[in-house]
């Protein structure tokens, strides 16, 4: 089950913002489709370099350069840092 | 292909399946019931499909203090999303099916029985047993209801004949394809497509590619005509290359400009009038326009237009305090009413729940949809949006999202189509376990 992925502020007290749920639909943190990529466990800078190489069309894809772009750097680096964290 | 042999032999085990589980339901002791710790805050959901148990799941996930009891009236859960693939002989009933022990393994308590009232002021909701559960917070996630009055002559009785297969009931499903089965070649199949706002837009469409797909190989002198309430629908340039390509001539699409508005079905006479023309049909599928679950307008959450308005944020209705409503049921900008957003949704609604439990401001944030159409065996198409809340409603983030390219290669349609199984293998299992 996917939480929401959240910035991170460091504050640790106050509820974090969400900014993005919907990753988990198909990138599922246990026990996903093997047709599908697994992202946990994978590092940060990795997951960053596809979803830039996503958002540029350098990488080509069916639905992933769609999703890329409605993603910030900043979002796509706490989705990135929320999935290297997950084992 | 399967045989047709196979396919009722496999019908009849699932039907005799279903009845040992439904009575074994029945007659087992109760299911130990995870303990509510007295006083913790009661989150009660109402309908367990793809928002309800998703939000159920990631109550409990974020926070165990918070008791959550999720009413359902099925025991078993037909998931609508590629059901169409059962009339094309790609996927099975099974295929699509899930139970509620998924659910109850992760703590949550499950009710099998209808919701038949909801009291805002006493915050309580009335069972079908007359037994009533309180709560602190309600989330109305019960999907949509069919509006049988809107087409003369159909009627919920007449959906034993035509069935609309729209809702998460399977045995429609199956009639569907049971008929398809039995008709004589060179009969026409009738689909009717509604208006939107309606539940998974492009899913008419990608019936009239599944119930083609099967034409074409077992009964090749078949037609299939859709007769539209729309004057253009969601990815119609790709259904409509897709169609020519795959099912030549075999598929007619009747929008109101060419034969006006749907005016009556027959069901004896097997007609539908449109204002000008007349279908003689061998099969119908009648999707009727939709509504909110009837559950939502008595708890007096549903507006005018039958739907219910939310708070992009929190999805707490703008009618009702304390009341959430999710998924399909709920009017969220232009969030669409699909499977994903509705899981989505459920996980973004528990979230803020938790928050305003512990009295704290909840956050927004972006969402995800993203839905396949399965037009051949090898060849699907999508459609995809990026989504935040401005300004009370969810808009599309502008330059994100979209639907697949025209004139893709196959390599890419065949991809789209493993991604549309894999996708619901993997939902599915992080919804109900
Ligand atoms: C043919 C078809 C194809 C589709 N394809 C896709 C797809 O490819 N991808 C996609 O993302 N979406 C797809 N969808 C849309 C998807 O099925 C819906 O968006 C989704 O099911 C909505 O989830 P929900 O939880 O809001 O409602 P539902 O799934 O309808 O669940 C509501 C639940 O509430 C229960 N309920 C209702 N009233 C009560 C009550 N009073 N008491 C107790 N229980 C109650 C019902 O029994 C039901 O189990 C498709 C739909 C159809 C019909």
């Amino acid at each position: 089950m996917c939480v929401l992925v959240v910035v991170p502020t460091g504050a640790g007290a106050a509820p974090l913002p969400p900014v993005v749920a919907g990753c988990c639909g198909c990138h599922a943190v246990h026990g996903g489709d093997r047709a599908l990529p697994l992202l946990a466990g994978r590092s940060a800078s990795q997951i960053v370099a596809e979803m830039k190489a996503f958002r540029t069309g350098a990488r080509p894809a069916t639905v992933m350069g769609r999703i890329a772009k409605g993603f910030t750097p900043d979002e796509i680096a706490a989705i990135a840092a929320w999935y290297a964290g997950q084992r | 292909m399967r045989e047709a042999g196979g396919t009722a032999a496999n019908a009849k085990n699932r039907r005799q399946f279903l009845r040992n589980a439904v009575a074994a339901a029945a007659t087992a002791a109760p299911w130990p019931l995870p303990l509510i710790a007295q006083g913790a805050p009661h989150v009660v959901i109402i309908g367990g499909g793809f928002a309800g148990a998703s939000c159920a799941r990631a109550l409990r996930k974020d926070n165990a203090g918070v008791g959550v009891t999720l009413v359902e009236r099925q025991h078993i859960y037909t998931a609508p999303p590629l059901c169409n693939g059962i009339l094309g002989g790609l996927r099975t009933l099974a295929d699509q099916q899930f139970g509620y022990g998924g659910i109850r393994a992760a703590g949550i308590r499950v009710v099998n029985a209808a919701a038949t009232a909801v009291n805002p002021h006493a915050r309580s909701v009335t069972l079908g047993s007359g037994d009533k559960l309180s709560y602190d917070r309600l989330v109305i996630a019960a999907g949509i209801e069919l509006r049988f009055d809107a087409i003369a002559g159909y009627s919920e009785a007449v959906a034993e004949q035509l069935p609309h297969a729209w809702t998460s009931d399977g045995t429609q499903i199956m009639l569907l394809q049971r008929q398809i089965e039995a008709m004589e070649d060179g009969g026409l199949v009738a689909i009717t497509a509604p208006a939107n706002p309606a539940r998974c837009p492009p899913a008419p469409y990608e019936r009239a590619s599944m119930i083609a797909y099967f034409l074409k190989r077992r009964k090749p002198r078949s037609k299939l005509v859709i007769i539209d309430a729309k004057d253009q629908f969601t990815m119609q340039a790709l259904f409509q290359e897709a169609w020519n390509a795959l099912y030549p001539g075999l598929i007619e699409w009747a929008p109101p400009s060419k034969g006006g508005d749907i005016a009556s079905i027959d069901a004896a006479k097997k007609t539908i009038n449109t204002d000008f023309d007349t279908y003689n049909f061998a099969v119908a599928s009648v999707i009727p326009p939709q509504k909110a679950a009837a559950i939502a307008a008595r708890a007096g959450v549903a507006d005018r237009t039958g739907w219910c308005p939310v708070d992009p944020i929190t999805f707490e209705s703008l009618l009702q305090k304390n009341i959430h409503v999710i998924g399909d049921a709920a009017l969220a900008g232009a969030m669409p009413k699909s499977a994903f957003a509705a899981a989505v949704e459920g996980e973004l609604c528990a979230s803020a729940i938790v928050a305003l439990i512990a009295g704290k401001t909840p956050a927004g944030a972006k969402l995800l949809s993203n839905c396949y159409s399965l037009v051949g065996r090898d060849y699907a198409i999508s459609d995809t949006g990026v989504f935040r809340p401005v300004a009370g409603q969810y808009v599309e983030v502008a330059g994100a999202g979209g639907v697949s390219p025209l004139d893709g290669p196959p390599a890419l349609r065949a991809e789209e189509a493993r991604f549309a199984h894999a996708w619901f293998r993997t939902a599915t299992r992080e919804t109900f376990g």
